[in-house]
């Protein structure tokens, strides 16, 4: 059995409390890390132990941290992103609501590494009781002297916040978090420049999942090699995979970066529900390109995800049943992204209305032959024609559903 | 129209605004902060708001437009907002709206007459291996049925 490096714990009384956390080796990694190392050493640690962003981009963290400038004459800025949004998603709410200190741990380290003294934590509005649980464990760090000024007699000095949202699932996408962090509208900002050197109000800012950042203790106590061992070498550690749809078990389970998809859905999350057989699954969130029932054969890292023309994303993984029809699920899709875009680009805002109002009109049984090339040319004016990626993570899913299920879309429509 | 904003609050939103390198940014704390006492941000306390952290009240409207959390109108005591994104929608979740249609005598967006609930359907709340979930103010509920939902409601005085 695999170590487990984020949900280890879960079992354990009381483990978001501070002292049950510290009986358990709790802030062992911050101790380390700010006594014994230097921030060079955290980041070089980071960058060699390959951990890739959790979010969905899959960017390499350290590489990401090394982007901030050493020397600025501005406070820098953490942003841990915890706004969960994408369909399927629901593992960052398992770390925070068993295990906040493990989260507070890779905050303190991550500030440490990079120079920073405010960190907020940015998560979705619905998520009030993970909030208060969150506000209650940094409380705790607070009076350990965890956080706060003179961090363990370093000089070191961190304050951390949680800061809801309030229901918009662009605010995901790190620039609009950082508007939204702002007061602003969740509407994304054009890139360059990246948020690492002009993020929150202006000023160098690292954005990262909290599923990321809750693997930063394991990597300074255990090193980066036995990080990439725990998974793949250019993807190290596990996943926190996140099984919800048609099968018996739903739930998260935290398996090795490259764990087979197959082996999740039948052995860990138990198979298909009621016995019935295998139609499709999205393998990373509703963004994700769909695979069929042939193609779960596949390792769950980022980079076989890509050669698949599909995407690990948030791994949140969706399971779809032979008796389940392929426009439902198309009408499903197409309504949350014409729900969700914030409106900012004409092809995202105008384009995913537009293929959803196509999809509701076959689902009524009033669609022709013609619909189904409509909708891709429509998805293809949105492949890379926005300024953030909810246009391409609109047109994937529904161009690859077109794609694979094209027969059994055309039943549906007349001449 | 609305109540004016207590001094307790005030001095809540102050603390709040303490956090942030601008006034602007303590928004969505102090809009949120709002609806909990009052349900809703009326346009009164919209203009409340705006003046409290030096805004227009435009801003504060966009804002309260932009995000689907803020109530523009009052709700009943219990708002249940219930997931109808896929995996939700894949075990069931659009004949659990049906029945709550029928059994409030509501539709999507509507309150009782007697202002007790409120029933609205919302993406994704991040809970799918609970699927089908709602909520009813906060509190989250899973893996329902006609018959979990007949029982939550009538628990709710």
């Amino acid at each position: 059995m695999a170590e487990k490096i984020l949900t280890k714990n879960f079992g354990l009384e009381n483990h978001f409390k501070i002292n049950v956390y510290l009986e358990n080796k709790g802030y062992a990694a911050v101790k380390k890390a700010l006594t014994d190392m230097k921030p060079n050493e955290i980041l070089e640690e980071v960058k060699a132990a390959n951990l890739r962003g959790r979010g969905g981009a899959g960017f390499p963290a350290g590489v990401k941290w090394g982007f901030v400038p050493k020397e600025i004459d501005k406070p820098k800025y953490l942003c841990v992103n915890a706004d969960e949004g994408e369909p399927g998603t629901f593992k960052d709410r398992y770390i925070m609501t068993h295990n906040p200190h493990l989260l507070i741990e890779g905050i303190i380290i991550t500030s440490f590494c990079v120079g920073i003294h405010t960190a907020f934590i940015y998560i979705r509005g619905e998520y009030e009781a993970v909030a208060l649980r969150l506000e209650q464990a940094i409380s705790e760090a607070y009076d350990k002297g965890f956080l706060g000024e003179d961090i363990l007699g370093t000089g070191f000095k961190l304050d951390v916040y949680v800061h809801r949202g309030a229901g918009a699932y662009i605010c995901g996408e790190e620039t609009a978090l950082l508007e939204s962090l702002e007061g602003k509208r969740g509407n994304p900002r054009l890139k360059p420049p990246f948020p690492a050197s002009v993020g929150l109000f202006g000023c160098p800012t690292v954005i990262n999942n909290v599923e990321t950042v809750s693997n930063i203790p394991s990597i300074i106590l255990k090193g980066a090699a036995w990080f990439c061992e725990a998974g793949l070498p250019k993807d190290g550690g596990t996943r926190i995979f996140g099984v919800s749809g048609m099968v018996e078990k739903p739930g998260i389970y935290e398996l090795p970066v490259g764990t087979s998809l197959k082996e999740i859905i039948t052995k860990h999350a138990g198979g298909v529900k009621e016995g019935k057989k295998l139609k499709a699954v999205i393998p990373g969130g509703m963004s994700a390109p769909v695979l069929t029932a042939d193609e779960i054969d596949i390792k769950m890292d980022f980079d076989s995800l890509v050669e698949a023309k599909s995407m690990l994303g948030s791994a949140a993984i969706i399971v779809i049943d032979e008796e389940t029809s392929m426009l439902d699920v198309l009408k499903r899709v197409t309504k949350f992204y014409s729900h969700e875009s914030c409106g900012q680009c004409t092809p995202c805002r105008i384009g995913n209305s537009w293929i959803n109002k196509i999809v509701k009109r076959m689902a009524e049984g009033n669609g022709n032959k013609k619909d189904l090339d409509k909708i891709i040319q429509l998805a293809n004016n949105m492949l890379g024609k926005t300024l953030c990626p909810l246009g391409d993570a609109a047109a994937m899913p529904v161009l690859s559903i077109i794609q694979k299920f094209r027969k059994e879309l055309e039943t549906y429509v007349g001449n | 129209m609305s109540p004016e904003l207590t001094d307790q609050t005030k001095k809540k939103i102050e603390e709040i605004v303490s956090r942030y390198a601008t006034k602007e940014a303590a928004l969505l704390p102090v809009l949120h902060l709002v609806q909990a006492e009052q349900g809703y941000v009326s346009r009164h306390a919209e203009q409340q708001v705006a003046s409290l952290l030096d805004l227009k009240p435009i801003k504060v409207k966009e804002v309260v437009t932009f995000y689907t959390m803020f109530n523009q109108e009052s709700v009943g005591k219990y708002h249940i907002q219930v997931c109808s994104n896929l995996s939700c929608s894949l075990l069931g979740a659009e004949s659990l709206i049906d029945h709550l249609k029928e059994k409030l005598g509501i539709g999507v967006g509507e309150t009782t007459p007697d202002k007790k609930f409120t029933l609205t359907t919302v993406e994704c709340l991040g809970a799918c291996e609970q699927a089908p979930c709602m909520m009813v103010n906060f509190d989250y509920f899973g893996n329902l049925d006609k018959e979990k939902i007949d029982n939550i409601l009538d628990g709710l005085e």
